[in-house]
């Protein structure tokens, strides 16, 4: 048995492909339940998003495997075989596992390190799960895939920095005040990464909103839609004593906020800090506002500074995190050949005659006047009953059928017969 | 002699032990690390509570009777507040800028005369346990808005110069110090009054006269005039973060020369 994943991806094939190989709604199960119809495929999960499409199977033939797969895709998805063969991944053996490690750890993700695909892997497997199309190999191969996601996450520090603009912005709200709930927030201007920030912001607990625009009609709509109070723009200097965070977008040609202006607003705010997030090219507000204490004020540059120092940390993160990843496939690999019954066979027989040798050792020191050709006779008589009794298993290990793996790991669990750790 | 000296010593091992951790939590610190730094520090604490309790009952009164006591009992209350701190808290990297402070108290306790002797007539009075203790308070409240007041200067220049590398990940929000660091002020300029008064009246009753421009007494006032400046310049112009932060600096080391540098420089009535 071995393992086999295909499948496109971000970096394999365009959107088109991915969109017309997307396993949607109930095309997951149909899918699902034709892969593990095909004879060599013996389990099966599939993850679909946006991303990528990707078939988890333990196959008995990787090739004609492969085959029978790629023509159940094209006539699922109703798409001739080379529109997409060239686009396909094909990862078999070892190559497999690490793969579908790299994919759980968000090593292979487009932002490496974001956090959703280990979700979309877990309801993946779960859904498989119901509908009983994996076994012991890929239940194990998930199971394994999430806890090396997990290893990775605490042991390096991919996920930790912000890689987009607007979560840097909320990252550094965090930083400046503890607890985003009670902040009043103003948005300056409007404009496409303005209002995406906005919408972090408050995704994280910022509820006082208040909406400036130089036309005012279009200010109480966005007010509309940001659930917010609509602000003159003559009035919102006024404002600025009760706003805690401002992002401004106003596509003015000059500063809309100079710094005498911003000192008497602090003197009246009594020195409470604002944090000043100006994502207008050219810059709306006077820079030099950044001098006055308790003003923090970040542009569309420095904001892009983190992201990038960000983004070179999750790089030499990510390379830590291939370690862990070696590591974690080697184990799986050992695992894997644990499963093989040449060993189980040898450690069944050690295991019973483990038991024989304590129970004959028990014999001894209970009637020590036995004489040795008694003693023979017993030892014959012990050796008889556990040959007998390993017997039927031993047989059942060496025969190839389609079960084996299954048939292995319940033997092992029967006699307790450990294999490689959890 | 016996006993109180090991206990003493194990307290300082482990206020050394966790000290260590704490300055290699600044490079890195995991959950097992936090876990050991607070572990060390909390069993220090119980033999530092056991030497303060030994040597109460071998001497029958409250140890803060020689230099060597009073900085160990220092240590004890700063020790104190920072666990509950770290508590209710649990604000990041906190004990990499505390336990070093108190290990070095510690060790300046360590190397002064242990010796107990027979309280002298004038300190046998109820006024030695309520000044020392309100006054020790005080202090450790001030030592630990000394080390919130770092922490907060080093955010701020992280977040200012807009370089967000080195510990700005793992140091709490600015926000958060700037309010401990006010609250304990709060806590430790209340006690720090009630200390001089208390000390007055002690001196009123002792030598006969309330003040006597002693240099402890000066430099006390002096103290008090710091974090009465602080305060007040907090609710009354709204001077908070950076500038709050670098007058609470300010105020713990003057409060450091009060305790120490006057017994060694100045002469002073006070025995410490």
């Amino acid at each position: 048995m071995k393992v086999l994943v295909l499948g496109v991806t971000h970096r394999t094939a365009n959107v088109e492909i991915r969109e017309k190989l997307a396993f949607n709604g109930p095309k997951l199960e149909e899918g699902i339940f034709g892969l593990r119809k095909i004879p060599e495929v013996r389990e099966a999960a599939v993850l679909s998003t946006c991303n990528r499409v990707e078939l988890y199977t333990c196959v008995n033939n990787t090739s004609a495997a492969a085959d029978h797969i790629k023509d159940f895709l094209s006539s699922l998805h109703g798409m001739p075989r080379q529109e997409f063969e060239k686009s396909l991944f094909v990862h078999n053996g070892e190559d497999a596992i690490r793969h579908v490690f790299r994919v759980s750890s968000s090593l292979d993700s487009m932002v490496v390190g974001e956090p959703q695909i280990l979700g979309q892997i877990k309801d993946a497997f779960d859904f498989a799960l119901g509908k009983k199309t994996t076994g012991v190999l890929l239940n194990k191969l998930m199971k394994k895939a999430i806890s090396t996601a997990k290893r990775v996450r605490t042991e390096t520090r991919i996920a930790e920095n912000a890689v987009s603009i607007s979560f840097a912005a909320v990252e550094l709200a965090k930083k400046i005040f503890t607890d985003l709930g009670g902040k009043s927030f103003m948005l300056l201007g409007a404009g496409e990464m303005a209002e995406l920030a906005a919408r972090h912001l408050m995704n994280n607990g910022v509820q006082d909103v208040m909406v400036v625009n130089r036309t005012y009609e279009r200010g109480c709509e966005l007010a509309r839609e940001f659930n917010g109070k609509p602000v003159k723009f003559e009035d919102f200097l006024h404002e600025l004593v009760h706003t805690d965070i401002i992002i401004c977008s106003t596509g003015a040609p000059t500063y809309v906020l100079q710094k005498d202006q911003m000192h008497k607003v602090m003197k009246e705010r009594r020195n409470r800090p604002v944090f000043i997030i100006d994502i207008s090219v050219p810059r709306n507000i006077d820079p030099e506002i950044n001098k006055l204490d308790n003003v923090y004020l970040y542009d569309v540059d420095d904001l892009q500074e983190v992201v990038d120092t960000n983004i070179h940390g999750r790089k030499i993160e990510a390379e830590r995190a291939e370690k862990i990843i070696d590591e974690e496939v080697g184990k799986f690999l050992r695992w894997m050949s644990s499963l093989d019954s040449v060993p189980t066979i040898i450690s069944l027989r050690q295991k019973a005659e483990e038991i024989k040798a304590e129970e004959i050792g028990k014999l001894k020191s209970r009637v020590p006047d036995l004489d040795e050709e008694k003693m023979k006779a017993v030892e014959y008589m012990a050796t008889a009953i556990i040959n007998k009794l390993i017997h039927p298993p031993t047989v059942a290990l060496k025969e190839d059928t389609e079960d084996r793996d299954e048939l292995i790991a319940t033997i092992k669990k029967l006699y307790g017969i450990n294999g490689e750790e959890d | 002699m016996g006993v109180e000296i090991y206990l003493f010593e194990l307290a300082l091992t482990f206020y050394f032990a966790a000290s260590i951790v704490c300055v290699l939590e600044l490079f890195k610190s995991t959950k097992t690390s936090s876990t050991i730094m607070l572990s060390l520090a909390v069993v220090g604490f119980l033999f530092h509570t056991s030497n303060i309790v030994a040597r109460y009952v071998i001497s029958g009164h409250i140890p803060i009777a020689n230099l060597h006591e009073a900085s160990s009992f220092f240590a004890w209350c700063i020790v104190l507040i920072f666990l509950f701190l770290e508590y209710r808290y649990k604000i990041g990297l906190l004990g990499s800028f505390i336990m070093p402070i108190v290990f070095l108290v510690m060790l300046s306790s360590s190397i002064l005369p242990r010796k107990m002797e027979p309280l002298s007539p004038v300190l046998q009075s109820y006024w030695l346990g309520i000044h020392t203790v309100l006054a020790f308070v005080g202090d450790a409240a001030f030592a630990m808005a000394f080390g919130i007041g770092i922490m907060y200067l080093l955010q701020e220049h992280y977040v200012k110069s807009k370089h967000l590398g080195g510990l700005f990940q793992r140091l709490p929000s600015l926000q958060i110090l700037d309010e401990i660091n006010y609250r304990l002020i709060t806590i430790g300029f209340p006690l720090l009054t009630l200390a001089i008064i208390t000390g007055a009246l002690w001196a009123e009753s002792a030598w006969g006269s309330y003040w006597r421009w002693d240099p402890k007494e000066v430099w006390s006032l002096i103290t008090w005039f710091i974090y009465a400046v602080v305060l007040h310049v907090r609710l009354i112009a709204g001077w908070r973060g950076k500038r709050a932060a670098i007058l609470s600096i300010l105020g713990f080391c003057v409060v450091l020369f009060t305790f120490f540098g006057v017994n060694f420089i100045l002469k002073s009535k006070h025995v410490f």
